[in-house]
């Protein structure tokens, strides 16, 4: 892929939980598997870590789209972090479509440390998706207007 | 190799939707094949062929004939790779090279039955002069 | 924060062939508060480790990012190093340029933006770093082995010599496993029993390890070092410590059409049984699903029988509770249904058997005393026919997508074996591959073909059909003679492939030990922690990680073992500083964060505070740090955002955001 300037580059934000998908992303990296440079990953301890005010800062500063990963439902290193993550964040999403960031802009996967491929592939259709949606609306911070 | 071998050999991937390099040749596919004995290309040996991008004699050999599409290669193909849907492919793009099916389409619906796969009758609709 | 140190690693070409590394050094310059910037071939080697810390003396660095491969792999190298070089080990953060840079872009230009982008996120992190200082947990000096085969006996004993306390817990009534149910192993052809039993008795005599046999994990928590385990023995109904083992029981027992799940299903065993004459404990277990007495209350006959008392029908199953600083798992493997594979008539022909029920077959103490028979008339097969590969090295649905890696060398003893026993049979291998890497194992499998005459045919078999007269008809075909072939058989034997015990899906789910797509257990490393699991405290031997043959699986278990080993011989562990911490006086005490926490690590306090001039006593969480792992739930569910995690927390996140977005 090479960069072009009419291209649309989607800026896209995974959290990925140390313990499955981070190590899922290393190992598509030692795989070689390669997905976009558009996703830029920041490590957390836990897909509960995830607090919806991170995802809203993303949207805020220019995000096109915000993916969170951690380990497969009943794999969780402290076993109930992502049971919690998949709840905050349905609700989120749902809220986030209210304010108008389409659903397609927000998704939570599930990719366990020995899923290189899986993060491979979800970071390549996840982009897809993005690109398809275009660029974002940007979130305002009315506090800042005053 | 030519650019349309290489054309053809894409179009027998594309019609079949098979994979031919997930073969391990184990064989599975011609010790199951009823009409073995009949073949000058062995079924085995379709997958080499389009993997080698020479599907002209594909086209030229007896076996894409003989072949009765039973499907016994597709059903039990460990690697699901299906050499009797390559058959049938490299059949299609003989048929469609002379432009046209062996039977009419009015023949169709009196052969229909409903133990039969329909994949099979597709087949044969390619296959049978008359 | 003033005072940043930027280090760009090249990885030899890793990183740099892929990512412009002057330019990522040049560009975290201009990055605020970054003092110093430098690339260097390999930041983990000892001389770049020195640069680190030459730099950190001379320009008073507070803090340092190290652009180079992923945290799971150098983090810890770079604390350390920050730590002998006198800053706080945790004023370290790490920029993955090389997994998730690198290694997945192959344009420069793109790969170098997204490494500059990485950088900036780390830099904006440590900008926020603070010092942190573990706490310190005791390690419980004492073992678990999950499994009681080959695989944990090993493991165990292992552990039991170095002097620590090992209980294996195994699921069946004995020890032994499925080398147990072996006849001969290969390539050297010893009997698998006369070298497994002495281990068992030998694991079961020593002083330092204790069996739970026809027992199952109930419940995993803790953490490493720390590990409370729930034991469920089950029901015996029969008391161990008065049984003699005589055996009088399974002679009067009435009840014998169980199918005996050692002889593979091929012959029966009593209600009341042991698995085989050697098991360990020999002490038999009650089927209750099998048991007429305790299905209808009649009969009792074993009771009345037993001289020493044992038999007690009231029996229950019983939780026992035990702490561990270490788990290793060594729960094995199960051949795979064949349902899925009609086409070889397993179903429908007690003549076509797998190689574990004709490993039962040549067995001296197997359903037919040793003797070559078909299992439908008794008679003495002339023509034999193995198949290789069955379900093994499958891309479609049906089968395993792995080479099961033991089948190729035991079909060849199989194969070996009968010919020298009875060489009046036919013997004929249908192979895709033959796969023999390993010590003598090529020269074994030509000493099949060149001494003992057995006809190996390359190409998978497509049928088998039952024939009226008894016969099989395995349809096949000589790939190399390009012939299709009819092999007339009285025996069909097929190699079917190896797949982990069922049961490990349950277990890796109460350790959290991650597994794959074909339910093995995932390492730490492939390479260079191949028996760690990725939690820490969990450790693995044998097949559950993947097919292995006898020799690998005891190196594998002494492996683990001494992993193990090295995690007991510590009496503390350091334990991670990374935990929640509340701010105290914005807390009010409505209890949320505790409700989330699954290590119960929040309480509540009566804490005096002192609110901008305010003294009043307050209801304010207090996080028990030796408990809490870090996990954050608390943080995101604590209504007032006051609850935080140190090393990840809300603000360092947002500045991680704030620099990707930027």
């Amino acid at each position: 892929m090479s960069i072009k300037g009419e291209e649309f580059r989607p800026q896209i934000v995974a959290f990925c939980c140390n313990w499955c998908s981070y190590a899922g992303a290393d190992l598509a990296g030692s795989s070689r598997l390669a997905y976009p440079a558009d996703v830029k990953i920041i490590r957390v301890p836990c897909s509960c870590r995830v607090n919806p005010m991170f995802i809203l800062r993303a949207f805020e500063k220019g995000a096109d789209g915000v993916i969170i990963c951690g380990c497969h439902p009943g794999d969780c290193h402290y076993s109930t972090g992502n049971y919690y993550a998949r709840r905050r964040m349905t609700l989120l999403f749902s809220m986030l479509d209210y304010v108008g960031i389409e659903r397609g802009r927000t998704r939570v996967e599930w990719v366990s440390a020995a899923e290189g491929v899986k993060f491979s592939q979800t970071m390549n259709e996840f982009v897809e998706t993005i690109r398809g949606l275009g660029k974002n609306v940007r979130l305002g911070d009315l506090r800042c207007k005053k | 190799m030519s650019h349309g071998n290489k054309n053809q050999a894409a179009m027998v991937k594309e019609i079949s939707g098979t994979n031919p390099l997930k073969c391990m040749k184990c064989g599975k596919c011609s010790a199951s094949c009823p009409a073995f004995d009949k073949m000058d290309i062995k079924p085995h040996q379709f997958v080499s062929y389009v993997v080698n991008e020479d599907v002209e004699s594909l086209a030229k050999c007896e076996s894409l004939w003989v072949c009765l599409s039973c499907f016994a290669c597709v059903e039990r193909c460990p690697r699901d790779v299906k050499p009797g849907k390559i058959v049938d492919a490299a059949r299609q793009i003989v048929v469609r090279q002379k432009g046209g099916n062996y039977l009419s389409a009015n023949e169709i619906p009196e052969l229909i039955d409903e133990d039969l796969p329909q994949q099979l009758l597709v087949s044969a609709f390619r296959k049978f002069r008359r | 924060m003033h005072g940043i140190g930027v280090f760009v690693c090249h990885c030899g070409s890793n990183i740099a062939a892929t990512v412009d590394v002057k330019k990522v050094v040049e560009m975290a310059r201009l990055e605020p508060g970054v003092v110093h910037a430098e690339d260097y071939q390999y930041m983990c080697s000892e001389a770049g480790q020195e640069k680190i810390a030459a730099a950190i003396r001379e320009k008073n660095l507070k803090g340092i990012v190290v652009c180079s491969c992923s945290p799971r792999m150098h983090e810890a190298t770079f604390r350390k190093c920050a730590e002998k070089a006198g800053i706080n080990p945790y004023m370290v953060e790490i920029a993955n340029i090389r997994e998730q840079c690198s290694w997945i872009h192959k344009d420069i230009a793109e790969g170098t933006e997204k490494a500059v982008i990485l950088t900036r996120a780390a830099i904006a992190k440590v900008n926020l770093n603070t010092s942190l200082v573990p706490g310190e947990s005791l390690v419980t000096k004492r073992a678990l082995v999950i499994g009681g085969g080959i695989a944990g006996i090993q493991t165990a004993l292992d552990i039991a010599d170095a002097g620590y306390e090992v209980d294996i817990v195994e699921k069946t009534p004995s020890i032994g496993g499925k080398m147990a149910q072996l006849d001969k192993t290969f390539p050297t052809l010893d009997c698998s029993a006369c070298i497994l039993t002495p281990k068992m008795v030998d694991a079961a005599a020593h002083e330092k390890i204790t069996l739970y046999t026809y027992s199952e994990i109930e419940k995993v928590s803790g953490f490493v070092g720390d590990f409370t385990v729930e034991i469920r023995k089950k029901a015996r109904y029969v008391n161990m410590d008065k049984c003699t083992g005589c055996g009088v029981c399974m002679e009067k027992c009435p009840s014998k059409k169980a199918l005996s799940e050692f002889n593979a299903g091929l012959n029966t065993r009593p209600a009341i049984y042991t698995p085989f004459a050697q098991a360990i404990p020999n002490v038999p277990v009650i089927d209750p699903t099998q048991c007429t007495k305790l299905k209808t209350g009649k009969c009792g006959l074993c009771e009345r029988f037993c001289q020493a008392g044992a038999i007690d029908y009231t029996q229950q199953d019983e939780i026992v509770t035990q702490k561990y600083g270490a788990i290793v798992v060594a729960t094995g493997f199960d051949v795979i249904k064949l349902d899925n594979y009609d086409e070889y008539a397993y179903s429908q022909s007690k003549d076509v058997i797998t190689s574990l029920e004709l490993e039962r077959i040549m067995n001296a103490a197997g359903p037919t005393k040793g003797h070559l028979e078909r299992m439908s008339d008794g008679k003495h097969p002339k023509n034999i026919v193995f198949i290789q590969c069955v379900g093994s090295r499958c891309n479609d649905s049906k089968g395993k997508p792995y080479c099961s890696k033991i089948c190729c060398m035991y079909t060849a003893k199989h194969a070996m074996l009968i010919r020298d026993k009875y060489p009046d049979v036919n013997v004929t291998v249908f192979y895709i591959d033959v796969r023999t890497p390993g010590k003598n194992f090529d020269e074994f499998y030509r000493r099949a073909v060149e001494e003992y005459g057995v006809n190996y045919v390359k190409g998978q078999v497509g049928k088998v059909t039952p024939e009226p007269d008894g016969s099989l008809t395995v349809h096949g075909v000589d790939l190399l003679e390009n012939k299709q072939l009819k092999v007339s058989a009285d025996m069909v034997v097929l190699a079917a492939a190896i797949e982990p015990n069922p049961a490990v899906r349950k277990i890796a789910t109460m350790l959290t030990a991650s597994i794959d797509t074909n339910n093995f257990l995932t390492e730490a490393h492939p390479k260079l922690r191949p028996v760690e699991s990725p939690t820490a405290g969990v450790f693995l031997s044998g097949v559950c990680q993947g097919p292995k043959d006898i020799p690998e699986t005891v190196s594998q278990a002494g492996a683990a073992a001494i992993k193990v080993v090295g995690l007991l011989a510590k009496d503390k562990l350091l334990t991670n500083p990374c935990t929640a911490k509340p701010d105290e006086l914005r807390c009010n005490g409505c209890s949320v964060c505790a409700n989330v926490c699954p290590y119960g690590a929040i309480s509540y306090e009566d804490k005096l505070v002192n609110d901008h001039g305010v003294r009043e006593t307050r209801r304010v969480a207090v996080v028990n740090s030796a408990l809490c792992q870090g996990c954050g739930a608390c943080t995101v569910a604590c209504p007032s955002g006051v609850m935080d995690l140190q090393g990840f927390s809300n603000r360092q996140i947002i500045a991680e955001v704030d620099a990707i977005c930027r």
